[in-house]
């Protein structure tokens, strides 16, 4: 399998550097040179064009979002480009910000010249000390050659990029909270409506948010024109990505290919190189920790445009945002976590469920408290006092937390749940008597 | 509170980056943790009058935030991530090690004030899993054996 390289194209290159004449030497801020020359609202055609849909996670058309941003206010608009990365499994955003910088700098003065922004801010999370500084250095390159700052490129046109640290709260990633964060508060996410951020974001002012990938794919997208991008990957779920594996694989890393074009199996087997030696693939998450899991040897059967039924195994599911939301998981933040038959899914849950009862804002009963139980339920049933009713309590705390909650955190933190004690009856109904082997050789600790 | 010189003009910077005075409470408080090494109280209190808030307004930030501390850390702050992929590739034994080289409980100070250990959720280096942080830097498919390494190198 071919990687097809568009945002990563230099990512690890031998002699690359993230300083901006290297960039420069590669052909960098040439498309914004082109883009400050073009009328705006062409830009955003073009966008639209594409189809490119967020990298973030929700997978909605950047080009549908910046069309919803009110301009008639009269405030100004901002732009913030989603740098938290704080999705368990996900690890893409950092290697573009460490290593070219430049690129997001370019997309993102881009996407605030087609949108009539002059202050963009880039929210980094805070555990990327380095990211930021790298980030902060080459805004100041970029300002000193005239492409970010007042009057750039002598166009009459000025933005400003600021870096914003978060502080290691992961409910900054998610959108409205991240901008509660900027305003220098607690991170504590707003409803949605009527405050989406196209209309009511940043200081109460239309606000665009978008994650790092999606940033820079508006780059190539104006490079290339948005009808040449939308030929790339598959239909509706277009240009590529970035998947990110983890786990239980020969060669876990960053892999870009076009997207849609190629299948869970070819990826994990292929291009990571199968399960260890011994070792058969029990589990993988495909999006994301809050993703639903997926279970080797399942199947999917999926209803073709024609009306006529596929029935898809794991290994032939094709990456896009689509397919895996009709196989009932999501294709999310891009990140794969690959679980071996070491693995007992109770321990697996166990860990998830810290990360999210840690990380709840605690404004939602349902996400406050049923996180809280959930953590403990797993934690108890790890620990030796599993309790021959665990599994079904656990369904049910889960089943009452999504759609009764202000964001999307209800759902991240209930997917987990929901999805292993079902797929994993094995595990979950017979806990209270295997906890009592050993753990198999080999099998990682997990809480 | 006594702030270096420098630490005060890069604090004079940072509030003119945005429109609303408040928006740069996380960006002083980072400033003052780097220069001082925790948040004591009279840091919330220094915040609030800088940017014209009530204290009780930095106090809620400063205990949101996990990266914030109200009381001072090892000089060597090593934050082992915990979560899923980390986990699965041998973190609860990296981070028993650490624990076992430093005799040193989470979250505790070395009674020479050196080194704190923490059990961190997810770093955004899953592919290179187990990872640890110490301070500012990263370091990458951490085992026992480069734990060992690692600690014996701060010792
Ligand atoms: N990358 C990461 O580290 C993480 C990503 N996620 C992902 O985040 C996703 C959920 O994100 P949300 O922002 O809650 O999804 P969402 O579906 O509410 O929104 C997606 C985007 O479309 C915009 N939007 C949707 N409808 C709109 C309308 N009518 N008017 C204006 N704008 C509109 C939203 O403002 C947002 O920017 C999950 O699917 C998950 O995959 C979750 C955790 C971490
Ligand atoms: C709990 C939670 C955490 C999130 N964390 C992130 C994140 O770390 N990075 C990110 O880009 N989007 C994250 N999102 C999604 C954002 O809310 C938003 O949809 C995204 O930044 C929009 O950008 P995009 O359209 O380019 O994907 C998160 C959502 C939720 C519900
Ligand atoms: S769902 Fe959870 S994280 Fe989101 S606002 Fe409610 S309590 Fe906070
Ligand atoms: S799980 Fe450890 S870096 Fe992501």
């Amino acid at each position: 399998m071919q990687q097809r390289r568009i945002i990563f194209k230099h990512i690890d290159e031998p002699g690359y550097t993230n300083d901006l004449a290297c960039y420069q030497r590669n052909g960098g801020y040439d498309v914004l040179r082109k883009a400050v020359a073009r009328p705006p609202a062409e830009l955003i055609d073009e966008v639209k064009k594409s189809g490119v849909r967020g990298r973030g996670g929700a997978g909605f058309p950047a080009g549908v979002k910046w069309n919803l941003v009110d301009r008639k206010s009269g405030k100004p608009i901002y732009l913030v480009v989603n740098a938290d990365e704080s999705e368990p499994g996900t690890f893409k955003d950092r290697y573009i910000i460490h290593q070219d910088p430049h690129q997001l700098i370019e997309g993102t003065m881009i996407t605030c010249f087609a949108n009539n922004v002059k202050q963009a801010y880039i929210y980094i999370r805070g555990e990327m000390p380095e990211g930021a500084r790298i980030l902060e250095r080459a805004i100041a390159e970029a300002r000193a050659a005239n492409l970010v700052g007042p009057n750039i490129l002598g166009t009459g046109y000025s933005c400003e990029i600021y870096v914003h640290r978060g502080a290691g709260a992961y409910i900054c990633g998610e959108e409205t909270g991240l901008i509660e964060s900027l305003e220098g508060k607690r991170a504590n996410p707003r409803i949605k409506p009527p405050y989406f951020p196209a209309v009511l974001g940043l200081y109460q002012c239309p606000t665009i948010v978008n994650n790092v990938e999606t940033i820079c794919h508006v780059k190539h997208i104006i490079d290339m024109g948005g009808e040449a991008f939308a030929k790339i990957g598959t239909p509706n779920n277009t240009g590529t990505r970035i998947y990110c594996v983890s786990g239980h694989v020969q060669r876990p890393g960053y892999y870009e290919f076009e997207c849609g074009k190629i299948t869970l199996g070819q990826l994990l087997n292929d291009v990571c190189g199968g399960p260890r030696p011994g070792r058969a693939f029990k589990a993988v998450i495909p999006g994301g920790s809050s993703s639903k899991i997926l279970r080797f040897g399942e199947t999917f059967t999926l209803k073709n445009k024609d009306g006529s039924t596929r029935t898809l195994a794991v290994e032939d599911i094709p990456m896009d945002f689509d397919t895996l939301a009709a196989c009932g998981t999501m294709g999310g933040s891009g990140g794969v976590i690959v679980m071996d038959d070491t693995v007992n899914m109770v321990e697996a849950l166990a860990n998830i469920n810290a990360f999210y009862a840690h990380e709840s804002c605690g404004q939602c009963t349902p996400c406050r408290e049923g996180s809280l139980w959930m953590k403990r339920i797993t934690a108890r049933m790890v620990h030796g006092a599993a309790r021959a009713e665990d599994a079904a309590l656990l369904k049910n705390v889960a089943d009452q937390i999504p759609g009764r909650t202000i964001c999307a955190m209800g759902e991240a933190c209930a997917w987990p749940t929901q999805s292993y004690v079902e797929k994993f009856p094995e595990d979950f109904g017979n806990y209270y008597e295997t906890k009592k082997t050993p753990r198999p050789a080999g099998a990682p600790q997990l809480v | 509170m006594n702030l270096k010189p420098e630490t005060l003009k890069q604090i004079d910077e940072v509030i003119t980056h945005y429109a609303a005075k408040r928006s740069a409470t996380l960006p002083l408080l980072h400033l003052i943790q780097e220069d001082i090494g925790h948040i004591p109280d009279e840091a919330i209190e220094w915040v609030a009058a800088k940017l014209e808030l009530e204290p009780i307004n930095v106090y809620e930030v400063v205990t949101f935030y996990p990266m914030f501390k109200r009381k001072p850390v090892g000089r060597r702050h090593i934050k082992v991530c915990r979560t899923l992929s980390c986990a699965l590739m041998g973190s609860y034994k990296v981070c028993d090690t650490f624990k076992k080289e430093f005799g040193v409980e989470l979250d505790e100070v070395t009674p020479d004030g050196e080194v704190t250990i923490e059990f961190v959720e997810c770093l955004a280096s899953c592919g290179t899993a187990p990872v640890v942080m110490i301070n500012e830097t990263l370091h990458e498919n951490v085992d026992e054996q480069k734990a060992v390494d690692l600690a014996n190198e701060i010792k």
